[in-house]
């Protein structure tokens, strides 16, 4: 043992820039790694310390409608103290600068949170609010529309004061606000303001806080069947533990998936350079056989170099990924629902990041390693005398198996799923395949056409492609991997936005109003029409729930647990229209129309295909609705597929024209607007005349879905740029590794009398072609990917942009050239004695 | 010492045919005896000499070394034989390019777990001249003083036999003759026995027996003393 130490120490010590420079590839990935597992270990606390002050309170009750007194009053006797929230979306205005939003309403009663305070400016707005006729504005709210605390805004039929901004509420994350800005009102004023009215839309929530020694989830478990029958759902401390430790978790999976890629791409570098560094070590090994050393022995010297500077570069990594964590909290801070997550050094994700480092370290390296076994000490008299091919095709194999058990074994443990796992791993081994079939097929093409006419460098280049120690396999894929994972994102996410681009131009409608008092509807079309605005659709709404599936009722669904329906059929709100026309965003797949009813005869209704699938439904099934008290016994005569990609209501359920005309109900209309201050102008003075009406504005969506997936593609390109950094240092590496076998070259040529331009020409060309080819490839894999991607999953056009793909195509080619020629200037720059002295 | 009987070596050509580098080869070597194999190249001296030495498994036929028939020996036994018994000095020097000259001269004693070896390997240093080299790396030495590192690292263990693979081949005339004189001198005074590869004639007449191949094949053996 004591030599097969002594001779890796000794060996590595003039070898030791090059060790570490390959194994800086995997440091990327452990840092990456070890970030996001230290980050999530400090959440995790974080969030148990700070359970209560997420929820706010003890116990949540929230339902679509006012709770039951049966229900309310068995809770309040066992309570200490309890608060009331009415939420719904309305439009607000700022008279200041006429500005309106959409925005979500929250009315709020009593002395909630109970833990943990909101953060407002000024501090204590959060509470002073509540005794005034004042309203606490989101901060995204104060800061677009330049608004100030003391300007006034108007909320319904009534003015309040702006009493303070709010800048975060625990338990709620930035990004919400992007998508649903709130504004607090006390409770007191919510009549006054008008919008509170049958058929809205309205979330009630109900914060209790529980007498010391009194749990939550004690209280509740009595009352769970109660509450489930009324549709009411509970939260507690522990279970909004259990959400937010759920929804972070499969957040913080892919986090560490996208880290784990990174180490993979780093552990391909790391084998790609272990063989071309074993390659040059071969004639040691065979001088070391030669004087008696075993095969274990030499094979030992080297494993335990690997091992030493694998150890080395995890426990780098691991130190880089302890810093990375300090600003993942930053990275993440919109999504987070606390304010402030620790960044405690975490021994324990450390640990696991040097472990894993190191394993992965040796386990890529044995491949290349394991050459040294099949090396004959015969190569000491002629060099010619190489391994025997045949042997040790075992062993390569079983290493080959041991990657991949190690492989799928470490993603399980990441994921936690089996089938995922595989999805996983057979994804990225598609990927692999892919750039691996691409990489033979351009060495194969390059020599089976090879261009003999050409120039001597352009022709010398080309052929360094599959000359033996080439890289190009090594940074097709390497190079390739990394290109097709950030290309993908941007496509997908310029695609979506596209997409949403495109459902509002040309004549499609933009602009919804919703929640039209049927007294309103004429003035409200005039108003339409003095804005040059025109109605593309209009029809009222009715709000009712699903009483009876062919005469089964929920519980007698539940009773029978094999065939139960998903539970959403039957407790949501169904909003339904009523019409004698299908719409071009129509289409019957199943039964017929029936546009009209026919009084004597079954009322027939048409529902959306999602609807009938989650329903079991087909034609001829009867549904029976409650419309606001009254039954209403329906039959299913057709479904229906619906092109969900336009700005107007879609409905689940249809009814037709002779049925619901006199049941309490709202309207919408649909039109278009030409330009944002059209836009502007009118829902200004809409809101001024008719407060309750909401307006869905498309310019704001499009401008929230930007806001939201530029927040999240941060996040997702902070933890692609490891995939990226990691692909270039094995790009360094690789070209570093080869350098040795292209001195002796380069040295060769210029001793024959090539010129220092020669020899750039020979490389320009060698690196222009492999970080073309390579990012060519993954270009064309990101191309594919997205394609898949919008065609089954989101099931939008794919219309790509190109010229940012050639943007990135050029410049990731520049960049190989570059790091190319830097690392070859040695060969070029020194004369050939020197460089040939100063080989080792 | 060395004893070779019928050996043969074939070779599979990339065609798939079968190359015949050695046929028959037969000879005794005595213990502390001098002998020559010389021909011209491509006659099959390297390759004879790598199956002498246990780098290699002949096609058939029988080589024992020192007792020890070589090809009844796993890869790691012949490993061991060599480490023990034999001493190497190539035309290319061999020395490991990462390890310093004393390094070097003591990678063979450590492989056997000598704990002497630093000492051992200086005094075989200062015996070839390079006492003042020991922390030199293979490429801060001239092509004689290699040699001499690698003439040390031979001795070192204190072989039976010695194989030299044209030790002069990469060297000028002054320097090849300081390294013959050096081998044939440490040789007698450590009475090992010496094979030496080489196409020298006039080197081989300063061995005791000088084997010529041609071909492959055994042409004659000259007994320099007759």
């Amino acid at each position: 043992m004591g030599f097969i130490f002594k001779m890796a120490w000794r060996d590595s010590r003039r070898n030791r820039g090059r060790l570490f420079l390959f194994i800086s590839a995997i440091m990327v990935g452990i840092a990456a790694l070890t970030a996001v597992r230290s980050f999530s270990i400090n959440l995790t606390n974080d969030v148990d310390r700070e359970a209560k002050t997420l929820l706010g309170a003890d116990l949540l009750l929230s339902a679509q409608q006012a709770l039951p007194d049966s229900i309310l009053q068995r809770v309040s006797a066992q309570a200490a103290e309890q608060s009331k929230v009415v939420n719904f979306m309305s439009m607000i205005r700022f008279p200041k600068n006429g500005a309106t939003r959409l925005t979500q309403i929250r009315a709020i009663e009593g002395n909630y949170p109970y833990y943990g305070k909101w953060k407002t400016e000024p501090e204590a707005a959060w509470r002073s609010f509540r005794n005034r006729k004042a309203a606490l504005i989101d901060h995204t709210l104060m800061l677009q529309f330049g608004i100030q605390p003391g300007d006034s805004v108007q909320i319904g039929e009534m003015t309040f004061v702006v009493e303070g901004d709010l800048l975060s509420a625990a338990g709620r994350a930035g990004i919400a606000s992007a998508i649903a800005p709130v504004a607090f009102i006390p409770a007191q004023w919510l009549d006054s303001t008008g919008l509170v009215q049958r058929g809205s839309r309205i979330d009630y929530q109900y914060y209790f806080q529980m007498p010391p020694q009194r749990s939550a989830d004690e209280l509740i478990k009595p009352l769970e069947k109660d509450l489930e029958k009324a549709a009411i759902r509970d939260d507690t401390v522990e279970s909004r533990k259990r959400n937010v430790g759920r929804a972070f978790g499969n957040f913080g999976t892919f986090l560490n998936l996208v880290g784990f890629i990174a180490l993979l791409l780093g552990c391909i570098g790391v084998a790609g350079a272990v063989h071309i560094y074993i390659k040059d070590k071969l004639p040691t090994v065979a001088i070391l056989r030669c004087l008696g050393a075993k095969g274990r022995q030499a094979f030992y010297v080297y494993l335990v170099q690997v091992a030493g500077i694998g150890l080395l570069g995890a426990i780098g990594g691991a130190a880089l990924g302890a810093l990375i964590q300090k600003i993942l909290p930053w990275v993440l801070r919109d999504l987070l629902p606390l304010e402030e997550v620790s960044t405690d050094f975490s021994f324990v994700a450390a640990g696991q990041g040097i472990l894993l480092g190191l394993s992965v370290a040796v386990l890529f390296a044995l491949l290349p390693l394991s050459g040294i076994l099949r090396t004959s000490p015969l190569r000491t008299l002629r060099a010619a005398y190489g391994e025997n091919e045949n042997s040790g095709r075992g062993l390569r194999w079983a290493v080959y198996l041991l990657i991949a058990a190690s492989v799928f074994l470490f993603t399980w443990w990441l994921i936690g799923g089996w089938l995922q796992t595989l999805y996983f791993i057979g994804g990225i081994g598609v990927a692999f395949g892919i750039l691996f079939g691409i990489a033979r097929l351009m060495t194969w093409g390059l020599r089976r056409f090879f261009p003999r006419r050409w120039s001597y460098t352009t022709r010398q280049g080309i052929a360094n492609l599959f000359r033996p120690e080439n890289q190009t396999m090594l940074l097709v894929i390497s190079i390739g991997l990394g290109t097709m994972l950030l290309s993908t994102l941007f496509l997908i996410q310029s695609l979506l936005l596209k997409q949403l681009e495109f459902s509002g131009s040309g004549n499609q409608p933009n602009m919804v109003l919703f929640d039209i008092q049927k007294n309103d509807v004429d003035s409200v079309s005039a108003l339409l029409k003095f804005h040059k605005m025109p109605i593309i659709q209009q029809a009222g709404v009715v709000t009712t729930r699903v009483e009876t599936i062919d005469g089964r009722t929920k519980l007698q669904d539940e009773a029978d647990t094999l065939k139960a329906l998903p539970g959403w059929v039957w407790d949501r709100e169904y909003r339904v229209t009523y019409r004698d026309t299908l719409l071009d965003t129509e289409k019957i797949t199943q039964g017929a129309w029936s546009g009209v009813w026919t009084p004597g005869e079954p009322i027939k209704v048409s529902v959306s295909s999602d609807l009938a699938k989650a329903m079991k439904a087909e034609i001829g099934t009867k549904l029976t609705f409650n419309v606001q008290g009254t039954r209403m016994e329906t039959e299913v005569a057709s479904v229906r597929e619906i092109n969900f990609n336009r700005v107007q209501p879609a409905f689940m359920v249809l009814f037709p024209k002779g049925v619901l005309e006199q049941a309490p109900q709202f309207h919408f209309m649909v039109t278009r607007v030409e330009s944002e201050p059209q836009s502007a102008a009118f829902q200004s003075s809409l809101v001024q005349r008719y407060p309750g009406i909401s307006a869905i504005d498309l310019t704001q969506i499009l401008k929230s879905v930007d806001e939201v997936l530029s927040k999240v593609s941060f996040v997702i390109r902070f933890m692609a740029l490891f995939s990226i950094l990691t692909g270039l240092l094995v790009l360094v590496s690789s070209i570093y590794q080869s350098k040795y076998a292209r001195i002796r070259e380069s040295v060769l040529l210029r001793t024959l009398g090539a010129s220092r331009r020669q020899i750039l020409g020979i490389y320009g060309m060698e690196y222009f072609l492999l970080g073309a080819l390579s990012c060519l490839s993954g270009v064309g894999l990101s191309v594919f990917s997205a394609w898949a991607l919008v065609k089954f999953v989101f099931q939008i056009p794919f219309e790509p942009q190109w010229l940012p793909l050639v943007l990135t195509f050029a410049s990731i080619t520049a960049l190989t050239v570059l790091i190319g020629l830097l690392n070859t200037r040695d060969a070029v720059r020194k004369p050939p004695l020197e460089v040939l002295r100063s080989e080792v | 010492m060395l004893t070779t009987h019928n050996l043969t070596r074939h070779y599979k050509t990339a065609s798939g045919q079968e190359l015949t580098v050695l046929d028959n080869i037969s000879f005794d070597i005595a213990a502390g005896d001098t002998f020559a194999i010389v021909g011209p190249s491509g006659s099959g001296k390297t390759t004879l000499l790598g199956l002498c030495a246990g780098l290699d498994r002949p096609s058939s036929g029988s080589v024992t070394l020192n007792g020890v028939s070589l090809e009844q020996l796993s890869e790691d036994q012949r490993a061991a034989v060599r480490n023990q018994h034999v001493g190497f000095v190539f035309q290319n020097f061999q020395l490991i390019p990462t390890l310093t000259a004393l390094e070097n001269v003591m990678v063979p004693l450590e492989l056997r777990g000598d704990s002497g070896a630093e000492k051992t390997a200086r005094a075989w240093l200062e015996k070839v001249g390079l006492g003042h080299r020991l922390d030199h790396y293979p490429s801060q030495l001239s092509g004689g003083e290699q040699q001499r590192v690698c003439i040390a690292r031979a001795f070192s263990n204190d072989p039976r036999i010695l194989f030299a693979d044209e030790p002069t081949g990469n060297l000028d005339a002054d320097n090849a003759a300081g390294i013959v004189d050096l081998i044939f001198e440490l040789n007698r005074s450590a009475s090992t026995t010496l094979v030496l590869v080489t196409h020298d004639l006039e080197l081989a007449r300063r061995t005791q027996r000088i084997l010529k191949l041609k071909g492959g094949k055994q042409e004659t053996i000259i007994n320099n003393y007759e």
